[in-house]
């Protein structure tokens, strides 16, 4: 009896761990689910189309922001595209893709990477183009090129800012690809969405490990209470000193 | 001849009607890009869930609001605080929205109560981290104006302090709105409708999901201008600031604000 005070609310969170570490019957009957290879699995291919998706928004956002926040401009381009990405109803835009485009891997990456751009673009700006002008002057006036100003000044002291972009874009990523399981890609999205066949204990399953796998990516990169110690922003910071993110993280 | 005119009038509507539903029945059969006859004769099919997403929105960010307000100004006068209170409130951020939802749904249920928690706890971040940089950014010269006329720390804050904070809370507060009507379109999976629900009941219907979309789009656009306008009528003093002050300001829509200054 004493025992039902736990089960009530701890109990859901056991069987949830208990399906991860052990192989049970389906709610279907006949076959068998849980345990940790049909957990890791889904989990790998979120892991997956996560970092594809990152790669992809890095690669066309990094360069755009970078180069306009060295010429300093297209400020308003940068901020906008920051603040219209925070607007897309991630739910409206896998629906969107997979009925208009189509679903698979490819074209979830491509989905994936549109919330991964405004994030990691608008940071890069403005990271960019914070810089201290007298650091830039100095370099040059030591005769550096506007490639070398880029890569040796500029980019190191936006470092801070820009991996704050892309740790947003990251969060947006694991959780959307989540969702990514309706456009045919077997993510963790599997198990939330499969009560029928995994039972609640499943679906909070799916659910844990999604939170660990967005905590553990996270942390990994780059966390900005760290980078908003005193002093450690003061080079790279704007007027106020603060540090800034330019973005959200999309769940 | 009037009159044999008259004679196929109603023989003519009815062949109109029969053509637009057949036309309609045609582009949606075909799951053309945006059938506009299905979406004229079908849009009360929206009012209901764009109501729960209005609900959604509007409690979650206004808890949201009221919470981050009373941790903000707990750890005005006490900073040490203010670590604490970013450092939490940036774990719950951290929790994609989805997972949030489920795991929440053993504790509190299938329904709204479940989809405000998440939205709300969403929404604290932004908005905490924006009233605390808005009153460390107030001038110092302000502050001092305000002692010099011998108020009280409470007249301080509320007269001078807050005043002068009040854009980089409204931009916190359009951040985390226009962020919670796009999450919100996930709480259909907690049960909770929104313009989720159409979404995800007919993933393959091409309007379906233009409308759906569009009208979350729409809404966190509204929003957005409404908080902009409420920003002017509040501020009017706003008018006369320095260009760099305004541009301050605009970044910090943006921005997901210091920890301290």
């Amino acid at each position: 009896m004493t025992g039902l005070i736990h089960l009530g609310l701890l109990g859901p969170f056991a069987d949830a761990i208990d399906f991860i570490l052990h192989q049970q019957e389906a709610r279907t009957g006949q076959t068998l689910v849980g345990g940790p290879d049909q957990v890791l699995d889904p989990t790998l291919q979120h892991l997956k189309v996560t970092f594809l998706a990152l790669g992809a928004s890095l690669a066309v956002a990094l360069p755009v922001g970078v180069v306009l926040g060295h010429l300093g401009k297209g400020e308003l381009f940068a901020v906008s595209i920051g603040n219209a990405g925070r607007a897309i109803p991630e739910l409206a835009l896998i629906a969107f893709v997979a009925a208009f485009i189509g679903v698979g891997l490819l074209n979830v990456t491509f989905a994936l990477a549109v919330l991964g751009v405004p994030p990691i673009l608008t940071n890069a700006y403005v990271g960019v183009s914070q810089v201290d002008r007298n650091a830039i002057e100095a370099a040059r006036g030591m005769g550096l090129s506007d490639l070398q100003v880029i890569g040796r000044v500029e980019l190191p002291l936006a470092v801070p800012t820009i991996m704050t972009g892309v740790r947003t874009a990251a969060i947006t990523i694991i959780a959307t690809a989540a969702v990514a399981t309706l456009a045919g890609i077997s993510t963790l999205g599997d198990l939330l969405i499969g009560r029928n066949v995994y039972g609640d204990e499943g679906v909070l399953a799916g659910a844990i490990v999604v939170a660990v796998v967005a905590f553990v990516i996270a942390q990994s990169s780059g966390d900005d209470r760290d980078s908003s110690e005193p002093g450690k922003s003061a080079t790279a910071a704007g007027d106020d000193g603060a540090e800034e993110d330019f973005g959200r993280p999309r769940q | 001849m009037t009159a044999a005119v008259a004679q196929f009038a109603p023989l003519l509507a009815q062949t109109e009607i029969h053509n637009r539903a057949e036309g309609e029945a045609s582009c949606v059969a075909q799951n053309k890009a945006f059938c506009l006859d299905w979406a004229l004769d079908n849009f009360d099919r929206y009012t209901t869930p764009l109501l729960e997403h209005l609900v959604l929105v509007v409690v979650s960010v206004a808890m949201g609001f009221l919470v981050a307000f009373a941790m903000a100004l707990l750890s005005h006068r006490r900073r040490w605080l203010v670590p604490t209170f970013t450092g939490a409130t940036g774990v719950l951020y951290t929790i994609p929205s989805l997972a949030f939802f489920f795991l929440l749904l053993p504790v509190t249920g299938r329904g709204t109560d479940t989809a405000i928690i998440a939205l709300t706890a969403y929404t604290l971040q932004i908005i905490y981290r924006n009233i605390v940089a808005g009153l460390a950014n107030v001038p110092v010269e302000s502050r001092e104006a305000g002692r010099g006329m011998g108020m009280t720390h409470r007249q301080l804050l509320w007269r001078v302090e807050l005043p002068l904070a009040l854009p980089e809370i409204i931009a916190g507060l359009r951040v985390a709105t226009v962020s919670t009507v796009a999450i919100a379109t996930l709480a259909v999976f907690a049960g909770a409708g929104g313009l989720g629900e159409p979404i995800y009941q007919q993933l393959d219907f091409k309007t379906n999901i233009v409308i759906a979309g569009g009208l979350a789009i729409l809404m966190a656009i509204v929003f957005d201008a409404l908080l902009v306008v409420a920003l002017r009528l509040l501020a009017p003093w706003r008018g006369r600031e320095p260009a760099s002050a305004r541009r301050r300001h605009r970044l910090a829509t943006l921005r997901r604000a210091p920890e301290a200054a």
